[in-house]
């Protein structure tokens, strides 16, 4: 069952040098909402910026994680 | 299962997105949704007066499985303009807030009798055409 730091760390380490807040949306271990900014998103699309993110976590999005919402930006 | 079997519900999902200016593949129906991401982008595109035509995933998990390879996006709702993956709830919600939606789907966003009748319209034939085609 992943948490809420899980998910924020592998979001770091997937993605080099972003900032990452995630919580809990439901406190059920399943619903998780993540802001997630980084200079990588920088020029890509909203589309390839979620992309990203979900690639870290490949099948596990709607298996274990069953809903994974997603805020993205790049650094002002 | 054939590998035939999974091309042809490609080949229809493919046409549905090619056929229909705006259409959303969800959890239910617009007038049920089975979810509450599905839910909040029909409502987005509701109150937009919309027309959008509407597939429900649940019948058949191949649906999903299908269009999440021809999207490269994991997760239901799925928007899709034009030929064009919009987004899922998240972003078609952002874009509602900011207005952005509003202009990719060519609506001004205000209340009018004449699109609420295309959309009931629009909503019917979307369902009935990847179901009768997995048939």
């Amino acid at each position: 069952m992943p948490n809420a730091e899980e998910i924020k760390q592998r979001i770091e380490a997937a993605i080099p040098g972003a900032t990452v807040e995630v919580e809990d949306w439901t406190g059920g271990g399943d619903h998780f909402k993540a802001t997630v900014t980084a200079a990588a998103f920088a020029g890509r699309s909203r589309i390839e910026q979620h992309r990203l993110v979900y690639e870290v976590f490949g099948a596990e999005i709607g298996g274990p994680i069953h809903a994974l919402s997603l805020k993205t930006q790049s650094p002002q | 299962m054939s590998d035939t079997e999974h091309n042809q519900i490609r080949d229809a999902i493919g046409q549905a997105i090619s056929e229909h200016e705006t259409i959303l593949f969800m959890k239910g129906t617009p007038e049920a949704p089975a979810c509450g991401f599905s839910a909040r982008t029909v409502a987005a595109l509701q109150s937009l007066q919309a027309p959008f035509a509407a597939v429900d995933v649940l019948p058949d998990p191949r649906i999903r499985e299908e269009l999440s390879a021809i999207s490269q996006w994991p997760t239901i709702p799925q928007l899709f303009v034009k030929g064009e993956l919009v987004g899922g709830c998240d972003i078609v919600l952002e874009m509602y807030e900011s207005g952005e939606l509003a202009q990719a789907l060519g609506v001004d966003g205000e209340s009018s009798q004449e699109l609420e009748a295309a959309e009931s319209e629009a909503v019917a034939p979307g369902l009935t055409q990847i179901e009768s085609r997995l048939g």
